[in-house]
């Protein structure tokens, strides 16, 4: 097989493959999360269930005081590589070329060297995060193979990303083929990890604040 | 002398430039002709090399201009080797006998090598005197 | 000219001055991407330089290449170039055909056995050697005969350098590259399609000079040329890095010529010196005719998928397979919901009570 060929194998059937598996995946967890259920609240409601879970949806994402002070690093180190990953999957101007392509859906990008400085950064903080994981007693006493494995298919994309733009050690056609078979990695693992907690991160708020608001109090 | 070329570069419009080779380039000229005034030797920069974008490389030559030197030779087709605005930098520019250009050179000298007569030639040329002369 | 005499003295013999032959160097130098610091070397070098005798093999071509050398050819410096080189045998330029030409291919192979320099243009089949033959020698017969006196082999065009179209898919003649074929010699592969005339006779030059090989990268392509992408030499390139990209050959976009990516260009994987050295004696290269590069000089170009659609986008329908999924995985979801739901009223049924009295009967 030839460096095209791995690439054209990558754009196409294993595209397909992983996008399968990822999107078939992500719909029959989520639905198997909702049809669990609840047992129908019989009390009488003190509050509105929908408001509430929608306050919580956005309020869970500011830390309070306490927790802030306990676990700044966790906090911070959290924040910024959620939003570099953020910027650099969805910002990137060859990323939105992409959706462009094959949904038709387009919106502006920020200018590459932006991307690029955000990309080195999130790199840092995600090695850091490692570090840290390996580091702290109760975190590596908590951790698993599959924290670990979700940690690595999560920085494959971003490093092997970061490699192909600029063009380091391989030839670029191997580069982006090796890019997008990272992410491909990604797809393919995200529905069975907890790299779930991108979609159930908000059921499971509204979920809380729905309970709290029902009974007319704040989660 | 640097002054004027400095000027000039603020004339470079930067919002017209593609590659932004032009201003770099000047500089580069800059440095060489400082380095022939303290004779540290002259320099030569080969145009092909360089990505240009289209009106780039006629941007470089209109900022340099044309000083008091035109000199065409014809050797293996014609060549054209013109002093610019800036004593000491010299466009020389080569074709073939169709005129197709075949290197383009900026030289930063007292004087391209191509236009001194060459010790080869001027020895042939007085054998041949000789000759007719005998 | 005889093979003897060196190439300053042939230039000399033919009238061409000192100061021509500066210039030539010059415009070598040039060709040879090499700094011109090194003129004096390079005009020290070719003065002293033997006439080295090449063979030129044409095998499953459509002699674009030829064409592209010769295009550029008579008067100019590459014309000067072919002139001191002792092109042997090229069954498309030479004047003697037939017997008469193979056996000048046979003389020149032996005279000058272990020091020519084999051109090769052209894939070779390995399915049917009667694809392809000259003289009725199947091409892998005559390349591997050829191959054992060069010096060096030079594969001109990515047909010789790759397999180039002759080995795109399904490749019905089996056709391989010069390489898979050659290992025990020094193979240069100057693709493209053409290859730009300039670096043919660049690499010619290079040996006539040196007497040796250019460095070459992992392709076996010079690095003088093919060592920068033509992405990275663009002088468009300045709009991908802004994101400004023509959507259409005729929108705003085409006409500010803005990048080229979303039109399919290949630059940002292809290695070649399109973007700097240029067509046409330096005319202008694809990108700034306003056409994206399709990557001709890259292995596989062909089968690359379109040359329309941007290299990092799929190759297949990927909607409808995500569609098809949300389908599948809307009916898992639900039978593996309605399995959950079974288990959970299943253990609710077989749920009992624990009264005081059964805490009783325990004791």
């Amino acid at each position: 097989m030839t460096e095209t060929e791995f690439l054209l194998w990558v754009r196409g059937p294993a595209l397909q493959i992983a996008t399968i598996v990822f999107v078939l995946g992500i719909v029959a967890r989520i639905l198997q999360m909702v049809m669990l259920g609840r047992k129908a609240n019989l009390a009488e409601a003190r509050g509105s269930a929908l408001a509430g879970g929608l306050r919580t949806m956005v309020t869970r994402s500011v830390p309070d005081k306490g927790t802030f002070q306990r676990s700044t690093f966790t906090i911070v180190s959290g924040y910024i590589f959620h939003i570099g990953l953020f910027v650099t999957i969805f910002l990137f101007a060859p990323h939105i070329l992409l959706v462009d392509e094959v949904f038709g859906l387009s919106w502006p990008a920020l200018p590459t060297p932006v991307v690029d400085a955000t990309a080195v950064v999130t790199i840092i903080t995600l090695l850091a995060v490692l570090i840290h994981r390996l580091k702290d007693p109760v975190m590596r006493f908590l951790s698993g193979f599959s924290d670990y494995l979700v940690w690595l298919v999560t920085f494959l994309p971003l490093l092997t990303g970061y490699i192909a733009f600029h063009r380091i050690g391989l030839s670029p056609t191997m580069l982006i083929a090796l890019h997008i078979l990272s992410v491909e990695l990604l797809m393919v693992l995200f529905p069975f990890t907890k790299l779930m907690h991108t979609f159930s991160l908000f059921i499971a708020r509204y979920y809380n604040g729905a309970i709290a608001g029902y009974k007319g109090v704040h989660s | 002398m640097q002054t004027e070329l400095e000027t000039a570069m603020l004339n470079v419009e930067l919002g017209d430039e593609l590659t932004y080779n032009v201003k770099p380039l000047l500089h580069e000229i800059r440095h060489a002709l400082a380095k022939l005034l303290n004779d540290e030797g002259p320099t030569v920069i080969d145009l092909r090399s360089l990505p240009l974008a289209p009106g780039e490389e006629e941007k470089l030559l209109n900022t340099l201009g044309h000083g008091e030197v035109h000199a065409s030779l014809n050797a293996l087709g014609p060549t054209e080797v013109v002093e610019t605005g800036y004593p000491g930098v010299w466009v020389v520019l080569h074709y073939n006998t169709d005129r197709e250009v075949i290197g383009k050179f900026i030289e930063v000298c007292d004087i391209p090598d191509l236009l001194r007569s060459q010790q080869d030639d001027i020895r042939e040329g007085l054998e041949q005197l000789q000759s007719g002369l005998a | 000219m005889s093979k003897d005499e060196t190439l300053g003295e042939a230039l000399r013999r033919q009238g061409v001055t000192r100061r021509g032959f500066l210039k030539f160097c010059a415009a070598t130098a040039s060709m040879m991407a090499l700094p011109p610091s090194m003129v004096p070397v390079i005009a020290a070098a070719l003065e002293s330089a033997r006439r080295p005798s090449v063979i030129w093999l044409s095998f499953q071509e459509c002699t674009g290449c030829t064409e592209s050398l010769t295009r550029s050819h008579s008067p100019t410096v590459e014309g000067l170039i072919f002139d001191s080189i002792s092109l042997d045998y090229h069954h498309t330029l030479q004047a003697a055909s037939g017997s008469a030409a193979e056996a000048a291919r046979e003389t020149a192979m032996e005279e000058n056995h272990g020091k020519y320099i084999l051109v090769v243009d052209g894939s070779i089949p390995t399915d049917n050697p009667g694809y392809s033959t000259i003289a009725g020698i199947s091409n892998r017969d005559m390349l591997e005969e050829a191959a054992k006196g060069a010096a060096a082999i030079v594969s001109v065009g990515t047909c010789a350098a790759f397999g180039g179209i002759p080995a795109a898919k399904p490749n019905p003649t089996g056709a391989v590259s010069v390489s898979d074929l050659v290992h025990d010699k020094p193979i240069i592969n100057v693709p493209g399609c053409p290859p730009i005339p300039v670096v043919i006779t660049g690499v010619l030059a290079h040996y006539l000079t040196f007497g040796t090989i250019p460095e070459l990268d992992d392709l076996k392509r010079p690095k003088a040329y093919y060592g920068k992408s033509i992405h990275d030499r663009c002088y468009r390139r300045p709009f991908y890095d802004k994101g400004l990209f023509a959507e259409t050959f005729d929108d705003e976009g085409a006409r500010k010529g803005w990048c080229l990516y979303k039109l399919g260009c290949k630059g940002p994987t292809t290695y070649n010196a399109c973007a700097t050295v240029k067509w046409n004696e330096g005319t202008s290269f694809p990108i700034e005719s306003g056409h994206p590069c399709l990557g001709c000089s890259e292995p596989g170009f062909w089968d690359g998928g379109s040359f329309y659609s941007a290299i990092s986008t799929p190759t297949e329908d990927i909607p409808k397979a995500a569609v098809y999924a949300v389908g599948a995985g809307a009916a898992a979801g639900v039978a593996l919901g309605a399995m959950n739901r079974a288990k959970k009223q299943k253990s609710v049924d077989a749920h009992e009570k624990v009264t005081i009295d059964d805490l009783d009967k325990e004791k």
